[in-house]
């Protein structure tokens, strides 16, 4: 397969996934349950990508020791839960991280 | 007509600040691609095409290990289902928009734009509101486009040593600030986590974030469910 025919396929799919739930579902379908259920989406989805990402290395195998990545993403956690702020939250992690690989 | 700019420019405005983190991740995403061998109009063409950050890596890495396009295309296809839920989710505040509008919405559903929208949508009646979402995606296609472009261009001179894929995680977390406080949301984060961090070695296809996801949704209808039976 070509790159591009392969870029193309990739990008259908993905389309396909953001655009068929748009399209299929209906209003009608909402109920207050659905709806409550449906909030813990974020909260259901986005530790997958998280969790993977802080405690596995490159290879899949986990990285406990001498790994910056668990301090700087509890710092980041915890001035997150206390400031409930985006920005406070993204800049106090990534300077923690800095922190940790360049000082320490 | 008014109305429809100011939701616009409060889309962008709401996502702006978790555009730092998606500096670095673009820039990787355009050096790595060329590093393996992709050349500049490709990966441009991955940005603008695809335009799905987590799984363009997914492809290069993929790419790279040589996997065949089916094994590349239907993992691609996993780590994005999570749109799916996305889909589901802000489905009911689109219904009524004419199939275009919801074509060009879809092409814009990221990550970043969903999460600040979807928390918009709850707190807002008004039909034009879709216009969030479309201003919040749009920022996202613009800083990842310029970003790809920068990492093509810039490529070598980026240190490896900055660990700038530590921005991605950063980012998700970020955008959890709210959920920590609740109880329910703790355990449904935990959770998904854990059967994430568990699985990535096992599940095919790197199909461990629509699996973890699902779990966890399935803990979350199965908590509140007992709360509402404790009231």
């Amino acid at each position: 397969m070509s790159n591009w025919l392969l870029i193309m396929c990739c990008g259908l799919i993905t389309f396909l996934t953001r655009f068929s739930m748009i399209a299929l579902l209906k209003k009608e379908m909402f109920n207050e349950r659905i709806r409550e259920i449906l909030s813990f989406v974020p909260s259901a989805i986005f530790p997958a990508i998280i969790f993977p990402a802080i405690f596995l290395d490159n290879s899949g195998d986990f990285q406990l020791e001498n790994n910056p990545k668990i301090m700087a993403a509890i710092i980041a956690m915890l001035i997150g839960i206390v400031s409930q702020n985006i920005i406070a939250t993204i800049i106090s992690g990534l300077a923690s991280y800095w922190f940790l690989i360049f000082m320490v | 007509m008014e109305n429809k700019y100011r939701v616009f420019l409060k889309g962008i405005f709401d996502v702006s600040p978790l555009m730092i983190p998606v500096v670095p991740f673009g820039l990787i995403f355009g050096v790595l691609s060329i590093d393996i061998g992709f050349s500049p109009i490709e990966t441009m063409g991955m940005s603008l095409i695809v335009f799905g950050g987590a799984s363009q890596i997914v492809l290069l890495q993929l790419f790279s290990g040589g996997a065949s396009s089916l094994v590349i295309i239907s993992s691609v296809g996993a780590v994005n289902s999570r749109h799916l839920l996305y889909g589901a989710v802000v489905s009911e505040h689109l219904s009524d928009l004419k199939l275009i509008w919801k074509i060009v919405i879809s092409y814009f559903l990221v990550d970043q734009a969903f999460a600040r929208s979807n928390e918009y949508f709850k707190k807002n009646k008004d039909k034009n509101k879709y216009f969030h979402l479309f201003g919040g995606g749009i920022t996202c296609w613009v800083i990842w486009q310029t970003t790809t472009f920068l990492g093509i261009v810039l490529g070598a001179f980026i240190p490896e040593k900055l660990g700038l894929s530590f921005a991605v995680p950063l980012t998700f977390l970020a955008l959890l600030v709210n959920d920590f406080r609740k109880l329910i949301n703790v355990i449904v984060i935990i959770i998904s986590g854990l059967v994430a961090t568990f699985g990535f070695n096992y599940v095919p296809y790197k199909a461990y974030v629509i699996v973890a996801g699902i779990i966890a949704l399935l803990t979350a209808a199965i908590l509140t469910k007992l709360v509402k039976n404790n009231e």
